[in-house]
């Protein structure tokens, strides 16, 4: 049976700030003064204007004994070394690939990055470069680190590991980086029955979780079976909890996804991205949250 | 139109969720993502409406002018619409890129309307044969998110229910010259009657089956698409075949028999959210762009 429901938009009201920990946040906009102070040294997002540092991003503004930078609430991925994202292959170059990860340059895979299958260590000829289409083509999906940065801030990636490379089935969330926070490790396996690779980039990949551990977990070979409708269920639940997280600006980490799963197990997977429904699930999942800490 | 890039294991994913019945979002096939709608929103029109479906967003903005009527039908008056992609839907928009997805859309919307009970044309006559009223429907995509003739039909359909066109009196002078004198009173006015507007339902075919309000990603698994425009009694007004795949004639049928249900439901919802705006009347708290 058809469901469709239509409403009236409602404004948005201003979510009540949780309690102040460790401090406020100094939140600036363009223009804003920071300080007057000259002793202190000008990092990114900000800029000295007669003898005032004024903020040039909107964003909360992070202090590091002299160091003052403004970090910018919605921005595009910039890239820094030993990060993981998840990005979409553009274009198939000579030796390299273009990899689109929500920056201001597309990054880069050069064909020395990745593993060959066998897991062979030898110089890449020119028989590699021809196949290079019948590994990654344009629309496919990796996981990678960023190897490096180059001066004009586009990004080197490598997927020399087991653990990175081509993914295959499961769905892609767009969110801004700055809500993704940084952790040991970007990879979960969430108890709920999924996984969840949650890129520094706001790309987060949400997947069934393979049964055993292949050799060739680099990827090669894409798994095409249809996945179980219970995993989907899983998938599509984590996928809109991400949404509603996502819409209420909160920090994006594996806990904070399965507080939110949890809370969201009464409701059906469709109601999950109502208005209503999605404020109270987050309000539940910030309460839980703030007693984790307290 | 705006497309997004998939993988291939992506497609697979998406097109076995069909085949269960769960979507990516948990929606099932005939269900529709949560719109918004709004009427009122733009001043200086004879009635306006926005609609949000999910990433889509539609503004509609609806005048009422005077002009001649058409050679062929004297006594009637017609409707006139214009779509316009701005770039802000997507970069593909930027420059002329949006002119033919624009035409194509204004041109299912003449089809859509053509059929004569849609719209009480006699109403809008002044005059036979010298004046009448020509309705101008606007139509601005400001955000593509998939699925665009339904958004826009919804809020077209809004648009004229919300649309006041003044009363107008014609006086005729001693000589025999026609004088069109307008009400003085800003409120009194004709409401065009919108009982009969069709709204079109798009169905996409991913894999074996069908899904009603496709997302972009979706969109981009289905080869082939029908598009059927639906009264609120269940009658097809008019149906069009857009995608570069094929379609069997059953499940054509199957399509149809589909669409006339969800559409009958989207009237009922859109009717139901249309009093319930109106009824609220002027203390109404308008949300418009900055809520």
């Amino acid at each position: 049976m058809a469901e469709i429901t239509m409403r009236l938009p409602v404004a948005r009201k201003a979510v009540a700030p949780s309690a102040p920990r460790g401090g406020e946040k100094h939140l600036v906009a363009p223009g804003d003064t920071i300080t007057t102070d000259t002793g202190y040294m000008r990092g990114h997002g900000t800029y000295v204007d007669e003898e005032k540092l004024i903020a040039s991003v909107a964003g909360a503004v992070e202090r590091v004994n002299k160091l003052v930078c403004v970090k910018a609430l919605k921005t595009r991925y910039n890239g820094e070394v030993g990060d993981i994202v998840v990005g979409r292959i553009t274009e198939v170059q000579q030796k390299r690939w273009k990899v689109e990860t929500n920056s201001r340059l597309d990054s880069v895979l050069l064909l020395s990055s990745v593993n060959l299958p066998g897991g062979e260590l030898r110089r890449r000829s020119a028989e590699d470069e021809l196949a290079m289409r019948d590994y990654l083509q344009e629309g496919d999906l990796i996981s990678a680190e960023v190897q490096s940065v180059f001066s004009d801030g586009a990004v080197s990636l490598h997927t020399r590991s087991l653990k990175y490379g081509k993914l295959g089935q499961g769905v892609l969330v767009q969110v801004s980086p700055s809500l993704v926070k940084r952790q040991k490790t970007h990879f979960h396996d969430l108890p709920c029955g999924a996984s969840v690779i949650l890129g520094n980039n706001g790309f987060i990949w949400i997947y069934p979780t393979p049964e055993q551990k292949d050799e060739e977990a680099g990827g090669f070979t894409t798994n095409l079976e249809p996945v179980p409708l219970s995993d989907r269920e899983v998938i599509s639940r984590l996928r809109n909890c991400i949404v509603a997280l996502v819409t209420q600006k909160l920090m994006l980490f594996d806990t904070s996804i399965l507080y939110c799963y949890e809370a969201s197990l009464p409701h059906q997977i469709k109601d999950i991205l109502k208005p209503e429904v999605m404020e109270e699930i987050v309000l539940e999942t910030r309460q839980k949250l703030l007693d984790l800490e307290g | 139109m705006a497309s997004v890039v998939l993988s291939e294991a992506e497609k697979l994913y998406i097109v076995h969720g069909v085949q269960e019945d769960l979507r990516v979002d948990g929606r099932g096939c005939e269900d529709y993502r949560c719109a918004e709608v709004e009427t009122d929103v733009v001043s200086n029109t004879s009635g306006s409406a926005r609609v949000k479906l999910g990433h889509t967003d539609i503004l509609v903005g609806v005048k009422a002018e005077m002009g001649t009527p058409k050679l062929e039908k004297p006594d009637e008056g017609y409707l006139e619409f214009f779509v316009d992609c701005s770039a802000n839907a997507t970069p593909e928009f930027e420059g002329r890129g949006g002119e033919e997805l624009g035409t194509e859309i204004a041109n299912t919307l003449y089809r859509v309307f053509s059929s004569e009970s849609s719209v009480d044309l006699k109403s809008l006559c002044i005059n036979p044969r010298e004046h009448c009223w020509v309705v101008y429907v606007d139509v601005l995509l400001l955000e593509c998110g998939g699925n665009l003739f339904d958004a826009i039909s919804i809020a077209v359909k809004a648009a004229l229910f919300n649309t006041r066109i003044p009363k107008v009196r014609v006086l005729e002078d001693e000589e025999g010259s026609k004088e069109i004198e307008l009400s003085d009173d800003p409120y009194d006015c004709i409401r065009l009657n919108v009982v009969d507007v069709p709204c079109i339902v798009t169905l996409s075919k991913i894999g074996y089956r069908h899904v009603v309000d496709a997302t972009l990603q979706e969109e981009a698994c289905s080869l082939a698409s029908l598009l059927i425009s639906v009264t609120s009694k269940g009658a097809l007004t008019s149906m069009k075949k857009v995608g570069k795949g094929s379609l069997d004639p059953e499940s054509i049928f199957e399509m149809m028999e589909m669409g006339k249900r969800v559409g009958k439901a989207l009237h009922i919802a859109l009717q139901k959210i249309l009093d319930e705006e109106e009824s609220l009347g002027t203390s109404r708290q308008k949300v418009g762009f900055l809520g």
